[in-house]
């Protein structure tokens, strides 16, 4: 398997980009601006693409070529521009109704990484595999996730919860790049046109949100409880 | 033999054509005629699968597709589900003059989600299956915001991200049982849930466990169980009663088989009890969370989505308790409730259009002005509680007795607490809807309900008596091979 004879200019490299994705992660907390939201995330696309790209070549796995030049292509171009486009239709620049200031949440993103770091350590001793790339692999994967669950959370903007789960995607993607980078292909090139149709699915719903329902905010979705 | 390959691909193209065909058409009418059609061939299809069904997990089209009993036997809820919910579209479509001239959207979306349906419980592949819930709940959620007044629109909108947020939970599962085959079978092997069940064995508990625990999350959004249930009651009471129908009866159904086939791995990996455990504890909390909620209930189509909340926490612990008494059970239930949860939509959906109102306080005295398809509705309530003699009384006491034999006793007495308050809650409902207040003067119900409207609900009706006073000897067997079998 890959992640057992990784030379260490690769391992290194593949750290590197890893860690390179959570704190684009962190930019996103950071920020309330949709725009740097969108912009982080591509940049987070490029670099998954990027590792994609050298497993590729490290791995000798040349259909990760492919996989990475569509990932660029859709996950780090097509969709922060359909992202950015519904940005500019819906005339919101940024977050209004946070819950918490952005050094807060860095701070429990924060958490949530030396929780991940924690659960991924567990796995790995279950595995042998302490001290190698998996424990990292999974702790960036866990810890996007929770931060992308994290986002949805604390922000009540429509575009904020797309958003989220694109990063609890990317987070997927990039721990399942390292885990397993032999995982049938078509299974990771169907999973990248299944997330342009649903975040087509999701502006369609945000435009019919605004004219309909008057609001892009989950704080004004008040009519149904109970 | 049977070919199932040609059977299954003209399941899969009969709807795709309606719905080409509507789309093109653009006329209502067409629409009724080619979604019914489409609706009638794909009932006799899955029919076809199920009597033929095969002894043995079957694999074909090069290993994209699997055809198990228990397979089958979603396939056939859905089936029937999409003709009740087809023929009764037609009636209810028609009591929305507003709607006329996007109707042929409505039911080219109702035979995609159909589709949909139709393409998950085949799929051999994990991840195949995984996608294909997740076009279900991207199409459905198009029919829940159809009539596009808020209520609708935030209801679809919570139903896609609360559930695209819980399947990527459930993705990241698939993935890490990806993982731990890789340590025996090597980088690259087909990704099957036969595969999985053979790895499995060789998979440390803490990574088998936590990849069931994920998947659980994730296709518990989608089927519903508490507390990841948020989006349900909102889902099935906005959209249109057909499309509620076919949520509640069919696709719950669809996304628990994805857990039973999860949970079965971790079982092939010598690993049960826990997993099984956890499967129960959330189908408590369900019940627990569902009976609370029906108390204080008042809209008539919330109240059934809280009662298909109750109803998979029922199927979540008739799989959780595992043994074949148990699981037979659970598998009776499922169309058992698949029957009499349509016929309930259709009712409340009717009983919505006479008196113009979503709520059950407004819905008075509907027997003076509906005797006949409010006494059908009225005998669907005391079903879908669980009374005799209707079909969820057996299969419902079966899976108490399979509880009864399981590792989890406990549990069998928590479950008939609960649906005993269930009982009275939602009947409680009933009582008022029938000898409560008089309607206010000048709101007495006018509308005449079509044979359209009733039909389908008769048609649900008979079976589930049937099925109550009779559990045929043949479905039993069936069961029990389902039971022995892959899932």
């Amino acid at each position: 398997m890959l992640i057992f004879h990784l030379g260490p200019l690769a391992t290194s490299l593949f750290s590197l980009l890893a860690i390179l994705a959570l704190v684009l992660s962190f930019v996103m907390l950071g920020s309330h601006w949709l725009k740097n939201h969108v912009y982080a995330f591509a940049a987070e696309s490029w670099v998954i693409a990027a590792i994609s790209a050298s497993i590729g070549y490290y791995g000798h796995y040349p259909e990760l070529y492919i996989i990475a030049a569509l990932s660029a292509l859709f996950r780090g171009s097509l969709l922060p521009y359909l992202v950015l486009r519904l940005v500019k239709r819906l005339h919101i620049n940024r977050e209004f109704t946070p819950l918490l200031k952005p050094s807060s949440s860095m701070l429990l993103g924060a958490a949530l990484v030396i929780f991940s770091y924690e659960v991924a350590r567990q796995l790995g001793v279950s595995l042998h595999l302490t001290d190698n790339i998996a424990v990292l692999a999974l702790t960036c994967m866990f810890s996007l996730k929770l931060i992308g669950f994290l986002m949805m959370i604390l922000r009540s903007e429509a575009i904020s919860h797309i958003l989220g789960l694109l990063v609890i995607e990317n987070g997927i993607f990039l721990g399942s790049q390292i885990i397993v980078p032999g995982m049938p292909a078509l299974l990771e090139l169907v999973i990248i046109f299944d997330l342009v149709t649903i975040v087509m699915a999701f502006g369609m719903l945000v435009r019919f949100l605004q004219s309909h329902a008057g609001t892009t905010s989950s704080r004004g979705l008040q009519k149904l409880v109970g | 033999m049977v070919d199932f390959n040609a059977l299954i691909a003209a399941l899969w193209i009969v709807p795709s054509l309606a719905i080409i065909a509507m789309l093109a058409i653009r006329r209502p009418s067409w629409g009724e005629f080619l979604n019914l059609a489409s609706a009638l061939v794909v009932f006799g299809l899955t029919l076809t699968i199920l009597v033929a069904a095969p002894n043995n997990a079957v694999v074909s089209a090069d290993q994209y597709i699997l055809i198990t009993p228990l397979g089958a036997w979603v396939l056939f809820c859905v089936g029937v589900v999409y003709l009740l919910a087809s023929i009764y579209a037609i009636g209810y479509m028609r009591l929305l003059p507003e709607e006329r001239p996007r109707l042929h959207k409505f039911y080219a979306l109702q035979a995609g989600f159909a589709l949909t349906m139709l393409i998950a419980p085949l799929m051999n592949n994990p991840g195949i299956f995984w996608i294909a819930i997740d076009f279900t709940t991207i199409v459905s959620a198009f029919l829940v915001g159809f009539e596009r007044e808020a209520e609708c629109i935030e209801a679809a909108w919570k139903y896609l991200i609360v559930v695209s947020a819980g399947l990527a939970l459930a993705l990241l599962g698939i993935i890490l049982f990806y993982w731990g085959g890789t340590f025996t079978l090597g980088p690259t092997y087909a990704l099957t849930w036969e595969n999985l069940r053979l790895t499995a064995p060789k998979v440390p508990e803490a990574l088998l466990f936590f990849s069931f625990l994920l998947t659980l999350v994730g296709f518990g959004t989608k089927v519903g169980l508490a507390p990841m249930h948020t989006w349900l009651p909102d889902a099935h009471s906005e959209g249109p009663a057909p499309a509620s129908a076919m949520l509640s009866g069919a696709l719950l159904n669809i996304a628990l088989l994805g857990i039973y086939r999860f949970l079965s791995i971790v079982d092939a990996g010598g690993y049960s009890l826990m997993s099984h455990t956890a499967l129960l504890v959330l189908g408590v909390i369900s019940l627990a969370v569902a009976g609370l909620f029906i108390v204080r209930q008042d809209g008539a189509k919330r109240m059934l989505a809280y009662s298909s909340l109750e109803h998979m926490g029922v199927l979540a612990m008739g799989f959780g308790f595992g043994g074949p008494i148990a699981f037979a059970g659970a598998m009776y239930h499922m169309i058992n409730h698949s029957l009499t949860k349509s016929l309930m939509f259709f009712g409340a959906g009717n009983m919505m259009r006479a008196y113009e109102s979503k709520s059950m306080s407004q819905m008075r005295r509907i027997l003076r002005y509906y005797p006949f398809s409010g006494g059908v509705w009225l005998l669907g309530a005391v079903a879908i509680t669980g009374a005799p003699p209707f079909g969820l009384f057996l299969s419902e006491i079966t899976i108490l007795r399979g509880g009864i034999l399981s590792a989890n006793p406990w549990a069998v007495w928590v479950m008939a607490v609960l649906l005993i308050l269930i009982f009275t809650a939602f009947l409680n409902h009933f009582r008022r809807m029938i000898w409560g207040p008089e309607p206010e003067p000048g709101k007495e119900p006018t509308l005449k309900l079509s044979l359209w409207n009733i039909l389908p609900m008769l048609l649900a009706f008979v079976p589930i008596l049937v099925l109550g006073l009779w559990w045929p000897n043949g479905l039993w067997t069936f069961f029990q091979h389902a039971f022995a079998v892959a899932p």
